[in-house]
């Protein structure tokens, strides 16, 4: 089933994008030919999703064109692109969990009697069939949601496949899945290939475009600054080309904004401060399991671990934003009692930026001018009535100092790009002077140039005292930006590393050696399919 | 060297804005100002259109006296508008208030041996208590408001008529009276109330911290709470607010008509008062109010009225009228994403 | 391959979600069997006799094929206000058209009413209004509508005797109406549909996550416009049948029917938002109200009023059930 002349099966040319003035897209180029896997790849805010979903009918163009198999195409629907063989696996994982396991995979498909219906025993038997093939045996009559993400991305993977797609896009797929189901899904992947099915791998970690792709493009601020075979490319070079950097800057410096590439160990007399902010024990039903984590003054702490391992629930709960079935949260020493809540930790030194800043974050019809004084606005006002001229003085000294760019204090908010938006819930936070701030994924989905300000920013105030617990997905970050590491895996904490001691691998194999201790492994497999890069050189 | 660029967990790219329908193309900026523009200010042509067509065809219709009439008995809506504005910003509903004037309306000649302001602040006690309830469930309870209203105004209605029996009763009193014929200056007491109301809720809601909790909690209720904002408070403080100017409007009503009426004081008001706000700005989907849009609608809606009895169309016609009108008016307000 | 067993991994299969859907599946039904038993205890015969059991089929059916309808608009996260006016306006067409005789009687308000269906369906899926204001309007346009046929509410038109449409109408069968009868195989063929068909995934879908319902490639806006068309038609059918039974269109009827049929729906179970729902718990949900009802009637010396008293306390209390349930389910799996 090759492409009928060799050509292309699915090509974008000159395509170009805007939302609300933010260019998403310029003139970006590629082509995906039958039986080659080819990899795209760009930081967040690159443009990797937009132009997926161009291709998949989410959205149409301003500019350019999509052909499939050679001819012009316009999808107006995801429905338009499905019946011209293209299949997809959202980052987003779009399924829907209150249905059964066994419906979302066949869902629009849904095998028929003869009379015409739906026939359920059919159904859940071809699923259980289906899904066996990718490792994964659960019952396919619960609804999805009771899963988790690992099975849930498995069985979106499944459904993708399984459409006789003749393109197969792949955003993200292995955000949560562990070693193992990486595995599984590459043999699924060669599997494609050889059936020649035309792949679209969609990613920002260079292992599996090494490992699995044979063309690799590059996405920059929404441009193609880069295209070849894989065969032809090199890792580190990679890197400087998404970052925009030269080699050896890369080299020298490290990949992000975090000061020196060397870590700083924590300093000595932290030892003997109180810390500013501790958690101790933190449980909650389903989802955390005696967490404990402590942060002291000018430090910055990481949290690492899978999509799902529990961070975003533990800085929640630190924050008082969830509430907890054990376990006690402290402030300079002094633990907080039940009724912990976004309120008192606010009026106790505790800030948080949400990692979804369009849920949770952003108020989206107001100005940025009501967006950063929100949390502030007991503080500003006299006698019940907000002060106009000190919400503008504190407004215009972040601006400056964030350099957020606006077209004015009363534009707003949803018109600004995702980096300027992260500024302005930065700018909330730091407007009420805390002692430690817990920011959840602060520079998810913006441009590589606010990434590093932010990234610059989180540095300079560890440096003048705050302290910060840092979530982050990229482990460069964590690496590069963070004194202590620790390491959570389905809610609980199964390492920490200290100064020296953190880096990608061993955080990596922290993860993956939790799971075999939980036994849920039973073939006795080799360690975990990350290379030690250190010692491969 | 450690080998970067090898992440677990993968972050999104989003570079969308959210809530983008899949196959739309976003508005350009352009096209958004514009239905900006009419949805801020079409109430205003509409009235505009409608006085202009009155004052050419209908006889007697610029006289003081009729204009007066007419302001009086937009009274009761705009005072239920006013309140149902601010639990709409709130991305709210509150569907009990034709109730509340009910009940309003049964407990006032109760409670009149004890003199008429204690029967009417008895009258709006209860809408504070039924305000309070409302905004119990809502706030604290999770309820979405659309159905814990609803079983307000199925049971509060009910509760109206047991509390009166079911029987129309005359009210003879001369303070009721005063206020609800009187004038001040030669302007109606009545008017001169929602002139204050709305004066209160406009300052309130632009310069207060109140006002500015108010439309976070509607435009983002998360990220309100987040921000450390006091939403179950803020939540239910407009329940009760909504509840007790549903009140008042009961209150008004009575003392204009001097009776009371718990049959059908209040029937379908909660109609109109959903039309004015709408119509006046006031986005479902909430995260922003828009005080003189409210009242300018609850004008419209009672201009279309008075229309269509002046020149004798049937009040089915009126009824179709208004229906049009609520489907222009949030059309114009899809674009962004009227819930 | 290795394999990756998850039965024990991540959730338990026990407490507030298995709860939750028990509670909403199996709810209404079982306060319906106790609710019964507890009525023919306190009132034998009167209540559980055959004539009173009759009567109170006839008056839910109308209710039933009105939550039907409203079952499939909320499971698909829409809703719908505009029944109780489609229903009146049903009545009075038929009525009206009578004169023309049974097959007019029958075509005009079904074809009358699935305009204003298709209308609702439009705006609502392909426009994207929210449908609660949508439904609204069309609430007062059908009511409005309802008047002017009727000039005013002044005419009452009265279906001739002779007529198929009342003969059939006012038939019965083992004692039981027609109306039941309809509304009993609108339940069958409606169970069949959204259990067993593509469209009742779809708008099972739709309601659980709008967004991947599109991104799976199904037909949202269509399946949201049909939806719409099939609450109105149900609901003009209901109109249909009491036109029959009684003989005549009244304009006036019909108000709070939409409230009643919503709230059938939520005791039966249904999540106002979307997703989640059954066909059987509404039809025990419509028979639970009417049960009530007719309960409060035995008693007697309450007024009527009581009714709705009862009707809305009962509402709430098993809407925050739901609500309590399902919350703490929800918490359960973050």
């Amino acid at each position: 089933m090759n492409g009928s002349d060799g050509g292309p099966t699915l090509e974008v040319a000159g395509v170009t994008k805007h939302f609300d003035g933010v260019q998403a897209l310029d003139g970006v180029s590629l082509q995906l030919r039958a039986g080659r896997v080819h990899a795209l790849v760009g930081e967040n805010g690159a443009g990797k999703s937009t132009l997926v979903k161009i291709m998949t009918g989410v959205h149409r163009p301003d500019d350019g064109e999509v052909r499939s198999r050679g001819a012009p195409v316009d999808f107006g629907a995801p429905r338009d692109a499905q019946a011209a063989g293209i299949s997809t696996i959202y980052q987003e994982l779009n399924l829907v969990g209150t249905m059964s396991v066994a419906r979302n995979l066949f869902l629009g498909r849904e095998p028929l009697t003869r009379a015409r219906l739906i026939d359920p025993t059919a159904m859940n038997r071809e699923a259980r069939v289906v899904l066996s093939r990718y490792g994964v045996d659960v019952d396919v009559r619960r609804p999805l949601a009771g899963f988790s993400t690992g099975v849930q991305q498995m069985v979106a993977v499944a459904r993708a496949v399984s459409t006789e797609a003749q393109v197969v896009i792949m955003d993200e797929p292995t955000s949560s899945l562990e070693p193992r189901e990486v595995d599984r899904l590459a043999e699924v992947i060669e599997l494609l290939r050889a059936d020649g099915v035309a792949v679209l791998y969609v990613t920002h970690k260079l292992d599996e475009v090494f490992r699995l792709c044979q063309d690799v493009t590059v996405l920059r601020d929404g441009r193609r600054v880069f295209g070849s075979q894989v065969a032809d490319t090199d890792r580190l070079g990679l890197v400087a080309t998404m970052l925009g950097r030269r080699v050896e800057d890369v080299r020298a410096h490290g990949v992000t904004s975090f000061g020196d590439a060397d870590t700083p160990a924590p300093a000595d007399h932290d030892r003997d401060l109180v810390p500013v902010l501790r958690a101790d024990d933190l449980s909650r039903r389903g989802v955390l399991d005696g967490v404990s984590v402590a942060v002291h003054r000018g430090e910055v702490v990481g949290l690492a671990g899978l999509l799902g391992s529990g961070r975003t629930e533990t800085a929640r709960a630190m924050f008082g934003a969830d509430p907890l079935d054990g376990g006690t949260v402290a402030v300079d020493g002094e633990p907080q009692g039940r009724r912990w809540s976004p309120g008192r930790a606010i009026a106790r030194g505790v800030g948080l930026v949400s990692e979804d800043r369009k849920a949770e974050g952003i108020v989206p019809d107001l100005s940025v001018r009501d967006n950063i004084v929100l949390a502030a606005l007991p503080r500003l006002a006299r006698a019940g009535f907000v002060s106009r001229s000190r919400c503008d003085a504190v407004v215009d000294t972040f601006v400056r100092r964030l350099r957020i760019k606006i077209s004015g204090p009363d534009q707003r908010v949803r018109e600004l790009s995702g980096g300027n938006q992260q500024k302005v819930l930065l700018a909330r936070m730091l407007c009420l002077s805390p002692r430690v701030l817990l920011l959840d994924e602060p520079t998810r989905g913006i441009d590589v140039g606010a990434k590093a300000e932010i990234q610059a920013l989180i540095d300079e105030l560890a440096g003048n005292g705050l302290g910060v617990v840092l979530i982050s997905s990229e482990l460069e970050e964590l690496v590069e930006g963070a004194t202590r590491v620790f390491v959570l895996r389905d809610g609980a904490v199964v390492g920490s590393l200290a100064g020296d001691a953190i880096s990608e691998h061993r955080i990596m194999t922290t993860i993956a050696a939790a799971a075999r201790e939980d036994g849920e492994d039973g073939d006795g497999a080799a360690p975990p399919a990350v290379a030690d890069p250190e010692v491969a050189g | 060297m450690t080998e970067p660029m090898t992440g677990t967990a993968a972050p999104r790219d989003n570079t969308a804005p959210a809530g983008d329908p899949p196959g739309r193309l976003p508005g350009a900026s352009r096209e958004n100002a514009v239905l900006r523009q009419v949805r801020d200010h079409g109430v205003y042509v509409a009235i505009g259109v409608l006085l202009l067509f009155n004052l050419l065809f209908t006889p007697n219709f610029a006289t003081v006296g009729n204009l007066r009439l007419q302001l009086v008995q937009v009274v009761p809506v705009a005072i239920v508008a006013l309140g149902m504005a601010l639990v709409v910003a709130t991305e709210g509903i509150d569907l009990s208030v034709g109730s509340v004037m009910a009940i309003t309306a049964a407990i006032i000649p109760l409670y009149l041996g004890y003199g008429p302001w204690v029967a009417v602040g008895v009258g709006i006690a209860a809408g504070v208590v039924v305000g309070a309830f409302n905004g119990t469930m809502v706030a604290v309870f999770g309820i979405q408001p659309i159905i814990a209203t609803l079983g307000v105004l199925v049971a509060g209605r009910a509760l109206a008529l047991v509390l009166a029996d079911g029987r129309l009763v005359e009210i003879f009193d001369p303070s009721l009276q005063s206020l609800g014929n009187g004038t001040l200056g030669g302007v109606p007491v009545t008017v001169l109330i929602v002139a204050a109301l709305a004066a209160v809720v406009g300052v309130a809601v632009r310069w207060s911290i109140f006002g500015r909790r108010l439309v976070a909690v509607g435009g983002n209720r998360t990220a309100a709470r987040l921000a450390g904002l006091p939403v179950r408070r803020t939540l239910l403080v407009v329940y009760v607010a909504s509840g007790a100017l549903a009140a008042l409007a009961g209150v008004v009503n009575t003392a204009r008509l001097g009776a009371s009426d718990p049959s059908f004081v209040g029937l379908l008001i909660e109609l109109s008062a959903i039309t004015a706000v709408v119509v006046g700005g006031t986005p479902l989907s909430g995260g922003r109010i828009r005080v003189v849009g409210t009242l300018l609608g609850a004008l419209l809606m009672q201009l279309i009225a008075a229309t269509v009895i002046q020149h004798d169309l049937p009040d089915s016609v009126a009824r179709m009228i208004q229906a049009a009108i609520i489907v222009v008016a949030v059309y114009v307000q899809r674009d962004r994403g009227g819930a | 391959m290795t394999t990756l067993s998850t039965a024990g991994r991540g959730r338990r299969q026990v407490t507030p979600e298995a709860l939750a859907a028990f509670a909403r599946r199996a709810g209404a039904p079982l306060v319906l069997v106790l609710v019964l038993v507890v009525g023919t205890a306190a009132f034998g015969g009167s209540f559980a006799g055959p004539q009173n059991l009759r009567n109170v089929a006839l008056d839910s059916s109308y209710l039933v094929l009105i939550a039907i309808g409203m079952t499939f608009v909320i499971v698909s996260g829409g809703i719908d206000l505009s029944v109780g006016s489609v229903f009146a306006l049903s009545g009075v067409l038929t009525a009206y058209a009578a004169q023309w005789g049974s097959a007019a009687a029958i075509a005009l308000p079904l074809a009358v009413c699935g305009v204003i269906g298709l209308l609702n369906g439009l705006l609502i899926g392909r426009a994207r209004i929210a449908p609660f204001i949508v439904t609204l309007a069309t609430l007062l346009f059908a009511r409005g509508l309802a008047f002017a046929a009727s000039q005013e509410g002044n005419k009452v038109y009265l279906i001739p005797h002779d007529l198929v449409l009342t003969d059939v109408g006012q038939a019965r069968l083992l004692g039981l109406s027609t109306p039941v009868f309809v509304a009993a195989v609108a339940f069958a063929v409606g169970l069949v549909v959204l259990n067993r068909t593509r469209f009742g995934q779809a708008v099972y879908a739709i309601g659980g996550s709008p967004e991947s319902a599109e991104l799976m490639g199904l037909p949202v806006a269509r399946v949201r416009v049909v939806v719409y068309v099939l609450s109105a038609l149900l609901a003009a059918v209901a109109g249909i049948l009491v036109a029959a039974q009684t003989s005549s269109g009244l304009p006036t009827i019909g108000e709070g029917r939409e409230l009643e049929a919503i709230a059938a729906v939520v005791i039966g179970g249904t999540l106002l938002s979307g997703g989640i729902g059954t066909l059987t718990g509404t039809l025990a949900g419509a028979l639970l109200l009417k049960v009530i009802q007719n309960l409060i009637n035995q008693v007697g010396t309450l007024s009527s009023y009581y009714q709705q008293v009862v009707s809305g306390v009962f509402l709430l209390l098993v809407v925050l059930i739901q609500t309590g349930l399902s919350r703490r389910s929800a918490e359960g799996e973050a």
